[in-house]
């Protein structure tokens, strides 16, 4: 009786386990030939294909490039798909360059997890002729054809001090709250600031700059002894969006609510709330969206031939106008964006 | 010689046959779990390849191999580590130490074969603090694994801050992404083989393997028939901390990146690959050939609904779900054979206590 494998616990056992496991496999095949039945189509060589691939899957910001990129893969007549890694890390983005490269997509519009990690995924690609654009993130100039950059750095500078001398007028103290003193970005906004105010507003005086490292609590905790130190406080700049949301929090709930302004860098869905309560009147950022526009245009250029990434190379994207290509194949969308209570409900990241 | 001798004698020295056991050899060896899933991974590649275009390359075979030598190398050690009862949980951020020294030691001047050493010694190391706090202290592999997790990844983080090392020797980053000629089998593959080779020999014909199922299977019946537990389980975890290192040393050179997020995860891609080939998250069950083929499922499985441009929380359900099934399918026939089979065939033992009432 033994002897009999569906009655011996293992025979079960490994029945079961067949079963179930063919089970999920036809539950998986079926997925697999659904899906193909309409990507297959993007995988042709003529017609555009585009697929964008972010960091990660689920996030805000990127939902918001991906919603550009689409926009203008549709206008352009191509095909647009969305791939991508649940978690940011390199190896698993390199995992979805290589099917990219596989199914002979035109152009991938990325922003990379690492500037190097990708590079031999990305060489491999760009052999097949993939064109490989990216934005946000950018990789070592060697591994992409072009990058579409937010705003350069004096323009999201510039804009940062225009928001608060159109609150304040142009003169007094005010602060600056950044990230970390170590971070290019914001070194180089905050110089850029410094170098706007001197040569163009003499009166207006930073007394103080402190960083939160980008640590909600910390950020917090250093705008309240930076209001406590400098009493006559007009303004503060923070040029970070995590920095921004702790600093609004902090006025918002204390004393200093309705005297002193504040700007800087923020993401609309962090920001909302002081927009409404009107602890902050208006701040600045570049739109992800426009730059997942920007990024397709450029590829469908690429791949026509009307454009090879090098300076000085002139193309035209749409909605958003002409552009020119700059050094090192980088292309910036333009001005940041001035976010306030009459535009925020449009923008959701 | 004594009388007693003699008689008892024979019957101990009777070498047990395949006859002795309760089915023949062709279904110990078909109907397993094991089976199962090699039958599954080959209805995979059949389906895949007949059904996703330009999915049947040998390039698709040389990234799925490439993707997967990490987990492999892991998942051997892994193998024997669950076996034996106890979890490693620390590999993926013991990857990510080894990356990371890897890349500080190279970028300070070090030659990278020496550098390399290093970190293999690194991960001895890891493997040995590891195998300290279970086998010498006591502690749960869990809760100390849990622990060493979160400690050799702030490590990793704490030696390169938010930078990243990028620059290796051609030769080497060439070597962990070559092919053999004409084929979509990578040169790394011999290093694996190699390796299951010898995990293989180890696990299933040595005293030594028998010792680890014994002890998965009852901890203090392994002691007093004489299986050293605790050096058993202290050699396994150095295993593991030395083949992780070998995975994060692999992993440097294939993405030519060091950085101190690299690898964050990937114990729970080698847990649920060792588990979905059928070892027992209790211990004391297992074959490394199902183990391989669970490795190569999952992988498989990830590459082909890539292809077909599903998402990757899809993804995710579907492994996920797989996993489940494998693990939880076994328990409910079981269950479901207990209630329905005791009904209808009731067990000699059942009816000897129908007797005595």
């Amino acid at each position: 009786m033994n002897t009999l494998p569906l009655r011996s616990r293992r025979g079960r056992a490994a029945l079961a386990a067949l079963l179930a496991v063919a089970v999920g496999f036809t539950a998986a095949g079926c997925t697999g030939t659904d899906a193909n039945a309409t990507g297959s189509t993007s995988a042709g060589s003529e017609a555009l294909s585009i697929a964008y691939l972010p960091k990660l899957l689920g996030n805000p910001y990127f939902d918001n490039a991906s919603k550009g990129a689409k926009e203008a893969t549709t206008a352009l007549g191509g095909t647009f798909t969305e791939v991508g890694p649940a978690v940011a890390a390199a190896d698993a983005q390199v995992s979805y360059i290589n099917t990219l490269a596989q199914q002979q997509v035109g152009g991938v519009v990325l922003s990379a997890s690492d500037p190097s990690a990708l590079g031999q995924a990305l060489t491999t690609a760009r052999e097949a002729g993939t064109k490989v654009v990216t934005f946000d993130s950018d990789v070592e100039p060697q591994y992409r054809d072009m990058f579409v950059g937010p705003a350069t750095d004096e323009s999201i500078s510039k804009a940062m001090v225009d928001q608060l001398v159109a609150q304040i007028g142009d003169s007094g103290d005010i602060a600056i709250l950044g990230a970390s003193a170590n971070a290019a970005n914001q070194n180089a906004w905050i110089g850029g600031m410094n170098t706007y105010i001197a040569s163009n507003f003499p009166n207006l005086k930073v007394v103080d700059t402190f960083y939160g490292n980008d640590d909600d609590q910390m950020s917090f905790d250093k705008t309240a002894a930076s209001l406590q130190k400098n009493p006559n406080l007009k303004g503060i700049i923070a040029s970070t969006n995590v920095g921004l949301a702790a600093a609004a929090r902090y006025i918002s709930q204390s004393s200093f609510k309705g005297k002193v302004a504040l700007t800087g860098l923020g993401t609309p869905n962090a920001t909302k709330a002081f927009i409404q309560d009107g602890t902050v009147k208006s701040f600045v950022l570049f739109s992800p969206a426009d730059m997942g526009y920007l990024a397709s245009y450029a590829i469908d250029a690429l791949r026509k031939g009307t454009i090879t990434g090098t300076e000085g190379d002139k193309f035209s994207a749409g909605r958003l106008g002409d552009y020119t290509v700059g050094a090192n194949g980088v292309v910036y969308v333009g001005a940041p964006i001035i976010f306030d209570a009459s535009n925020i409900d449009q923008y959701d990241f | 010689m004594t009388e007693t001798d003699t008689l008892v004698a024979p019957v101990t020295r009777e070498s047990r046959k395949y006859a002795a056991y309760g089915s023949p050899l062709w279904q110990r060896v078909l109907l397993t779990r094991e089976f199962a899933v090699i039958i599954a991974v080959i209805i995979v590649a059949i389906v895949a390849c007949s059904s996703i275009p330009k999915f049947a390359t040998p390039l698709t075979l040389s990234y799925l191999l490439l993707d997967l030598t990490p987990v492999l190398l892991i998942a051997l050690p892994m193998t024997l580590i669950l076996i034996s009862g106890e979890i490693d949980l620390s590999v993926a951020s013991t990857v990510g130490i080894s990356n990371v020294v890897l890349g500080f030691l190279y970028a300070g001047g070090v030659p990278i074969e020496l550098a390399m050493v290093i970190c293999l010694a690194v991960g001895l190391f890891v493997g040995a603090l590891n195998g300290f706090l279970v086998t010498v202290v006591g502690l749960p592999s869990l809760a100390v694994t849990i622990g060493t997790l979160a400690l050799f990844r702030g490590i990793a983080v704490g030696i390169l801050g938010t930078t990243s090392i990028t620059t290796f020797p051609a030769f080497y980053k060439s070597l962990a992404n070559a092919n053999f000629p004409r084929t979509g089998i990578p040169l790394v593959m011999v290093l694996v083989a190699a390796l299951v080779i010898v995990f293989a020999l180890l696990l299933h014909f040595t005293p030594f393997g028998r010792g680890i199922f014994a002890t998965g299977r009852a901890r203090e019946v392994a002691r007093f028939s004489g299986v050293r537990v605790k050096r058993t389980k202290f050699i396994l975890f150095l295993l593991s901390g030395l083949l992780a290192s070998l995975a994060g040393i692999y992993y440097t050179f294939r993405y030519g990146s060091s950085r101190g997020d690299n690898a964050v995860g990937l114990e729970l891609t080698v847990i649920a690959a060792v588990l979905l080939g059928g070892v027992s998250i209790f211990g004391g069950r297992g074959a490394l050939h199902g183990v391989i083929a669970g490795v190569v499922l999952i992988g498989l499985l990830q590459s082909a609904l890539r292809f077909s441009n599903v998402t990757s929380d899809v993804i995710n359900i579907v492994t996920g779900a797989l996993l489940m099934a494998s693990v939880v399918a076994p328990t409910v026939f079981a269950w479901l054979k207990s209630r329905l089979f005791s009904r209808f065939f009731p067990s000699p033992h059942a009816t000897r206590k129908v007797r005595l009432q």
